[in-house]
């Protein structure tokens, strides 16, 4: 088992982008995900830093692709999609339509905001050319178990949400926006202010839900450690971690150290250098995905 | 004229809603293959094809919904539904998932395949991918599109177009929604539920009625007022300042309904082929009395009338109602 990094979910300038991306390719991590994957109007303040962020990626010796949109609808959308299909490196596809580019026969990856919950459509999507599957957050650990087999049958790599605040929603409409009092065509790109997104919390004052514009994100951080040992059995081949503020070199190897077996008390070290932090495992412990299974100790 | 689809959650329902002047009703069977997989809703085999036989009979479809993801090792329930659906004369499968729609195809070549919103396909190639791809002839449209977004997909697609015009909104785009597996572990992709009632508390507390989902709370009213059902999306939340005010409300949508009665002309200008009515979980009753105010709009539409004012007032009495994202300002 390896780690995958995902596309940055949330808003960040180009300073912080490339300084991410320098990072990452010093980390413990088998490849990254390149892209904007929520709104396609924060892209021309940061696709210049794309060519080098894959760029330094290739050359520490990791695998790259290119994600798309999680949820295409416009023309310039579309046509964007369709270039990233021009650019030779593999393509993450982050909503299915994006198959109507796909050159007949490339490689393609799909990401977990596609909707893989059965053998039937890993199948499908294997003989369509798919490599890498992330599957969706939601999926227990029977599901897991079940698609990571087929997926070794039919030549796939299964990956698992390994990190983050899973997304759990996209939308036509901008949340961030609608914080502020302004539509989406107006949003003066409020969502750069929360680079990590904004919280979301009951009115009784309980933490739940991350609001990064278009996109909802569960509040707690869902991490796949508890499990390593019942995935790497299951035969799925890598987690996905998903780009935060912070220390993220820190964390990839927490990580990786956990998949090598070095870690004795993995939730230990992870609390430690996310302090501030509430960590889940519903959906792989086939509970609630907000909650924290006792396995996680 | 544009058809008119209707919901039936049960055969009562179904009858009233031929009667009422459907031209095409939707239903599911009952399990976990369709999206609304509720307690005593929905049809067994023998039901299914004697309300198909009692609508052909009066000129009227009816149209399968097995719209969840297949689970993983389960898939033949879901394939026993469209099997099912084809042997009851169905006159399509409304379907979500792309390996059952790949079975469905290669299995029963001449079944009718629409697709379901719950694959939410938001622009024309991903509508003329499933067309291409699986011979898709309807696609139901996502609710995150505006009017003018609509008449350009019909542009560019010879793919029949369905849009919702009443009844319950999704504002997420349908079928990507984790929503309610976050705080219940059951979901509409999944379980064909969302924000289900068996994970519902309704309490008292400080004066103050409150109703929870999965422990979480969603709405809180004073007392004496009503309080409403704890659909997770229409709750009233706070986001904390932090560099910012601090923001207390619906912060994804007011506990509103959607309502385009208003707009049918111009989703028949737009090229639309059918009008869809939300609402299996809703009564005989209120199925009779939309499908029949629809019925008259949809004809005076036909035939460049003005849309027949308030005739839904009764039923959205004390809700509001909004067009949704058929307005650009909804975004």
């Amino acid at each position: 088992m390896d780690l995958t990094v995902g596309p940055i979910a949330f808003f960040w300038d180009a300073a912080r982008v490339r300084a991410f991306y320098a990072g990452l390719a010093r980390a413990p991590v088998a490849r990254g995900v390149i892209g904007e994957w929520v709104c396609s109007k924060r892209l021309p303040f940061w696709q210049g830093e794309i060519p080098g962020a894959v760029e330094a990626l290739a050359q520490a010796g990791k695998e790259v692709a290119l994600s798309t949109l999680t949820l295409i609808t416009l023309r310039r959308e579309r046509r964007q999609t369709e270039d990233l299909f021009g650019t030779g490196l593999p393509v993450e596809i982050a909503d299915m339509g994006a198959l109507k580019y796909l050159p007949e026969g490339a490689p393609f990856w799909v990401g977990p905001t596609v909707n893989v919950y059965n053998e039937g459509t890993l199948e499908w999507l294997a003989r369509r050319g798919a490599r890498r599957v992330c599957l969706p957050p939601e999926l227990p650990m029977a599901s897991v178990a079940r698609l990571a087999r087929a997926g070794q049958d039919a030549g796939v790599a299964v990956e698992v949400w390994g990190h983050g605040r899973a997304p759990l929603a996209i939308s036509g409409r901008c949340y961030h926006a609608r914080l502020h009092d302004r539509a989406k065509d107006s949003c003066q790109f409020v969502c750069g202010d929360d680079p990590d997104g904004r919280n979301v919390d009951t009115l009784d004052g309980q933490p739940f839900l991350t609001v990064n514009g278009v996109q909802t994100l569960g509040r707690a951080v869902t991490t796949a450690l508890p499990h390593v040992a019942a995935l790497r059995d299951a035969g799925v081949s890598a987690l996905r971690l998903s780009p935060q503020v912070g220390d993220f070199g820190a964390l990839a190897a927490v990580y990786a150290r956990a998949l090598a077996g070095a870690e004795p008390a993995p939730m230990d070290v992870l609390r430690g250098l996310m302090p501030e932090a509430s960590f889940a495992d519903g959906f792989l412990a086939g509970m609630a995905g907000a909650q924290l299974s006792p396995e996680a100790g | 004229m544009m058809e008119l689809v209707c919901p039936a959650g049960t055969p009562a329902a179904l009858r009233a809603a031929v009667e009422a002047g459907a031209h095409a009703v939707y239903c599911g069977f009952a399990d976990e293959t369709n999206a609304r997989n509720f307690p005593g809703l929905n049809f067994s085999r023998d039901e299914m094809a004697a309300g198909i036989a009692h609508a052909h009979a009066r000129g009227a479809k009816v149209l399968v919904a097995i719209n969840t993801f297949p689970r993983a090792g389960e898939a033949g329930l879901w394939h026993r539904a469209v099997a099912d659906a084809a042997a009851a004369g169905a006159d399509a499968v409304i379907l979500a998932d792309v390996g059952l729609l790949a079975h469905a195809a290669g299995a029963h070549p001449g079944l009718r395949l629409h697709l379901s919103v719950q694959a939410a396909a938001a622009n024309a190639d991903a509508i003329n991918f499933y067309a291409e791809t699986f011979g898709v002839r309807r696609v139901v449209l996502p609710r995150v599109l505006t009017v003018a977004e609509i008449a350009a997909i019909n542009r560019e697609t010879d793919c029949e177009t369905e849009v919702f015009v009443f009844g319950g909104l999704c504002v997420m785009a349908e079928g990507r929604c984790s929503l309610s597996s976050y705080a219940t572990g059951l979901s509409p992709n999944m379980n064909g539920v969302c924000s289900p009632a068996s994970h519902v508390d309704y309490a008292e507390r400080d004066g103050a009625q409150e109703a929870r989902l999965g422990g979480f709370l969603i709405h809180r009213t004073p007392r004496g007022m009503s309080v409403p059902y704890p659909t997770l999306c229409k709750g009233c939340f706070t986001a904390p300042g932090g560099a910012q005010k601090a923001q207390t409300g619906h912060i994804f949508e007011d506990p509103v309904s959607l309502d385009a009665t208003d707009l049918i002309p111009a989703l028949e200008k737009a090229g639309v082929r059918a009008l869809k009515i939300e609402g299996r979980q809703r009564s005989r009753a209120y199925v009779a009395q939309v499908v029949q105010a629809f019925r008259a709009a949809v004809e005076a539409a036909g035939s460049g009338a003005p849309m027949p004012h308030g005739i839904l007032a009764r039923l959205t009495e004390g809700q509001a109602a909004t067009t949704g994202a058929y307005a650009k300002t909804w975004r």
